[in-house]
């Protein structure tokens, strides 16, 4: 398993190499201009020294090498500053949004907390409904509890968050006024009376994402669990007498969890990329924000940074998820 | 307008009433949410009008525009004239002096080498100064003595008006920004982020494209403002869900720019928690005629240049037609509701500098079609016009936009109605704007027949605005295709009334001029059919007072005065 692990993570490294050499070409040679949001009234040849000052007109392999040499050296030396109170990096240059000219890191500081908590959240409250929809329908497949947690499923899959975010403001914030529409990230949760103001402005965002994340976790747990059910070991254990409890939540279920834990180890770097449609219509601002914001202004040391970090992400969880497999079952060895 | 007029009186009815026991920070909290968040606090590392709305909050110039476009002084005791000698009789000079006793937030005083700082600052040519066009022209920026400042131009400056004039041209604390000159400038996070200023407020947080939180500022030299205690600017999500937070929820006070569809606009008015707000500056969103000849078989470099005039369009009397075509009343309803209204000019404001001409505004279905057919455009099997075996096609390119598509939409039926074959085009905003000389969609590449889109002019004064559409500001290959003429207007009487337009010193004058160049692109050529003056819709709640709205300055102009109403 040890050298499962290891051969994977060197595979890695270049695997990433050539995804952000991709990201990059794909980003740059992407139309529009990091000025297209300055008025008009601005001459052209002061644009240009905007460029020139942004460092936007460097040849693309310049600025790629450029960007290289400030993600995994530069950037890492300054963590590593932040934590031990060295001066290992310096003065040398960040990776600076073009938009801002704030280091790209620092707003992904800034922003990696909403993230975390307001979707993180809704995707453990859509994995904590979901486990117990999808393995009581399978249990009672064709029920009336199951015909509904079909349709359930159905809704959360179809509706996009657009619509149904904007249905929540509407009934629970316009009409009813019980929460807010717009998430305040300035909050600090110190007392109880804070505590609740977290719980309100994170309410009508939990609902609509934890509403799609569930649909979809609900309809693998109960075909997972309908798989198991009709095995010879489920009929072995009824047959020695167990309790149907023990039967479906001890047998049946481990059994069933295995592709489930997968495809939700699957879903996490999802997390912290953000739901850039949630997100942006209930004023999250968090990475999912951030990554649209930046594509809109071709703000592309922005781009291209978060679109690696997301890559990396999906690479690193891709492995949990094989490594946790084996760990599940048994009958799985790598070596 | 006139809803803009009774707003502003209503607007100065709550303002009178409680100004006389207000006390600084009595009125606790003012919340404003912005559907484009602010990204930096230094204007003059970005022109975007969110951001400096924000710096606006914190960072003052000599002087403003008011509500009516009439200069107003800030840090300056007053505005310099001929007449009280604070210009040169030679126009080459401007002196400010600054009001006596005034402090930077951090308690410093505020001197004359701020504002002499300020220049280098921006003049630096390795800083990428967005706002050094209003620092052209200036050879030098000299502190007299401590409080004084003066400004020399290259030459006679008719218009002195310009450095350290609006929010655009704040002072900026030399102490702070010393070590962001030139090469340094966008590195300097901190200083671009929480700038010390000598506004109502300071900042005390900010996340980048997120929130800024701000405090009064207890330097501010009235010592009765802001009413406020704190503010805080949110930034993300759309028009929408900001006009909403404003006019349904309640949650914020003040909403910018929730240029939203005008039946959007009455449902939530009939909310009654807040009102709409409408700024008319110069905006116009306008169609612009291509006088060259965009055809993709004509040789890269000779392309939509001078060389080829436009085969169809380069007739006045097409280009008439089309304008007569159009029914702009219907666009200003279906497109902008309270927030437009129909124009025929391109400077359509301050009334001192708009011509009277309306002739474009009613519809002349009739009249349009003898025009193409006096002009030879006789109609053809298909319905579609036709002229010595050639189609009458047109090419229409904009932005992706909602408005937009519908304004193409209707003109393309209207057109068509007009036996004119219309095609098409959309394309993003980023590329249409962002003057890539590699991409073939830019607006200023303007390989279509006609374009749509809206511009403006900085300020009151049209000078540079109309000294656009001069021959040589054509953009072709020669000048990688930067340049703000995108017609390839070119008209040597043109020219040489925008040169006497920047040799005349009377106002009156000038007007005079602004008014014939904005005719001569306009009625008398039809190089431009303008469609609509739009204004910037903005909410707020009924339960905020002191609100101004200013299409010559921010919006945030006179945020010193806003207070809660009780």
């Amino acid at each position: 398993m040890l050298t499962f692990t290891l051969r994977r993570l060197l595979i890695s490294i270049p695997t990433l190499l050539f995804i952000s050499l991709v990201i990059f070409l794909l980003v740059d040679l992407a139309p529009g201009s990091p000025l297209s949001e300055i008025p008009l009234t601005v001459p052209p040849d002061v644009r240009q020294k905007m460029m020139e000052a942004l460092g936007a007109d460097q040849p693309v392999f310049v600025r790629y090498v450029l960007w290289l040499r400030q993600f995994f050296i530069v950037e890492p030396l300054y963590m590593l500053d932040g934590w031990f109170g060295t001066n290992m990096a310096g003065d040398q240059q960040r990776i600076l949004s073009w938009q801002s000219r704030v280091p790209v890191f620092t707003i992904i500081g800034q922003r990696i907390p909403q993230t975390l908590t307001v979707i993180g959240t809704a995707y453990l409250v859509g994995v904590l409904i979901a486990l117990p929809i999808g393995i009581y329908s399978a249990y009672r497949q064709y029920s009336l509890f199951d015909q509904f947690g079909t349709l359930f499923a159905m809704i959360g899959f179809s509706v996009p968050t657009f619509f149904s975010g904007t249905l929540f403001i509407i009934i629970f914030a316009v009409w009813l006024g019980w929460f807010p529409t717009k998430y305040n990230t300035q909050l600090q949760v110190v007392d109880w009376d804070t505590f609740l103001l977290q719980l309100r402005q994170m309410a009508l965002p939990v609902m609509t994402l934890g509403l799609a994340n569930a649909a979809a976790i609900s309809r693998y747990m109960r075909s997972s669990m309908l798989d198991n059910m009709t095995q010879d070991y489920v009929r072995t254990a009824r047959a020695k007498g167990m309790t149907e409890q023990t039967v479906v939540l001890k047998h049946v279920l481990r059994n069933s969890m295995i592709p489930v834990v997968t495809v939700i180890a699957l879903g996490i770097p999802s997390i912290f990329g953000g739901a850039i449609i949630t997100e942006n219509l209930f004023g999250v601002n968090g990475i999912g924000a951030a990554l649209i914001g930046a594509i809109n202004a071709s703000d592309l040391p922005m781009v291209q940074t978060l679109a690696f970090i997301f890559a990396a992400l999906i690479v690193l969880f891709n492995l949990i998820a094989d490594v946790l497999y084996g760990l599940l079952d048994p009958r799985i060895r790598y070596d | 307008m006139k809803l803009k007029t009774a707003l502003l009186g209503a607007a100065a009815a709550f303002a009178l009433a409680p100004a006389a026991y207000a006390e600084r920070g009595a009125d606790g909290e003012v919340k404003l949410t912005f559907p484009q968040a602010v990204s930096i606090m230094n204007p003059y590392l970005s022109s975007g009008t969110k951001d400096v709305n924000g710096s606006a909050f914190v960072l003052e110039p000599m002087a403003g525009f008011d509500a009516e476009g009439n200069l107003i002084p800030k840090l300056a005791v007053e505005i310099p004239t001929l007449d009280n000698g604070g210009v040169a009789e030679d126009l080459t000079s401007i002196t400010w002096k600054l009001k006596p006793g005034l402090l930077w937030s951090d308690g410093s005083p505020v001197t004359a080498e701020d504002a002499v700082f300020t220049a280098a600052y921006c003049m630096d040519p390795a800083g990428g100064c967005a706002q050094a066009s209003k620092f052209d022209g200036v050879a030098s920026v000299e502190a007299v003595d401590a409080t004084t400042v003066k400004v020399t131009f290259s030459g006679p400056k008719p218009n002195p008006y310009t450095a350290f004039v609006g929010s655009l041209s704040p002072v900026i604390q030399k102490a702070q920004f010393t070590p962001c000159l030139g090469a340094a400038a966008p590195t300097c996070t901190d200083a671009n982020s929480m700038p010390i200023g000598t506004g109502p407020f300071t900042v005390t947080s900010f996340t980048v494209n997120d929130t800024v939180t701000f405090a009064a500022n207890a330097s501010y030299r009235d010592p009765a403002k802001p009413a406020f205690a704190t503010a805080v600017i949110k930034g993300g999500g759309d028009a929408e869900s900001s006009a909403r937070a404003v006019m349904e929820t309640g949650e914020f006070d003040y909403a910018w720019n929730t240029q939203i569809p005008p039946d959007s606009q009455n449902a939530m008015a009939a909310a009654g928690k807040g009102q709409f707000v409408v700024a008319f500056g110069t905006l116009v969103e306008r169609i612009e005629m291509n006088m060259t000849d965009p055809s993709p078989d004509l040789p890269d470099g000779e392309r939509a240049t001078a060389k080829h005039p436009h085969p169809v369009l380069s007739d006045i009397r097409v280009r008439t037609a089309l304008s007569k075509a159009i029914d702009r009343q219907i666009l200003v309803e279906v497109g902008y509701g309270a927030g437009g209204s129909p124009t025929c000019n391109i400077v359509p404001a301050p009334a001192a500098w708009a011509s009277d001409n309306t002739g474009c505004i009613a519809q002349d279905m009739p009249g349009a079609m003898a025009l193409l057919d006096e002009a030879g455009w006789m109609a053809g099997a298909d319905g579609i016009r036709e002229k010595d075996g050639k189609k009458l096609s047109i090419l229409y390119q904009t932005t992706v936009n909602p408005v937009r598509q519908d304004f193409q939409a209707l003109i393309k039926d209207w057109w068509t109605e007009l036996g004119v074959e219309v095609e098409l085009k959309a394309i993003d905003p980023s590329v249409f704007f962002g003057g890539d000389a590699g991409s073939p969609d830019t607006f200023q590449k303007f390989y279509a027949d006609v374009e749509m889109y809206a511009n403006n002019s900085d300020g009151t004064d049209p000078e540079t605005y109309l000294s656009q559409y001069q021959c040589k500001n054509a953009p072709s290959p020669d000048n990688q295709w930067q340049g703000e003429n995108m017609n390839r207007y070119c008209d040597p009487a043109y020219d040489a009334m925008v040169v006497e337009f920047s040799q005349t010193r009377d106002i009156a004058e000038r007007q005079t001029i602004a008014k014939k160049l904005n005719d001569m692109v306009t009625k008398d050529s039809m190089t431009v059919i303008p469609l609509v003056h739009r204004g910037t819709l903005s909410a707020h709640s009924n339960a905020l007072g002191g609100v101004q709205i200013n299409a010559w300055d921010v919006e945030m102009w006179n945020i010193a005065d806003w207070f809660r109403v009780k």
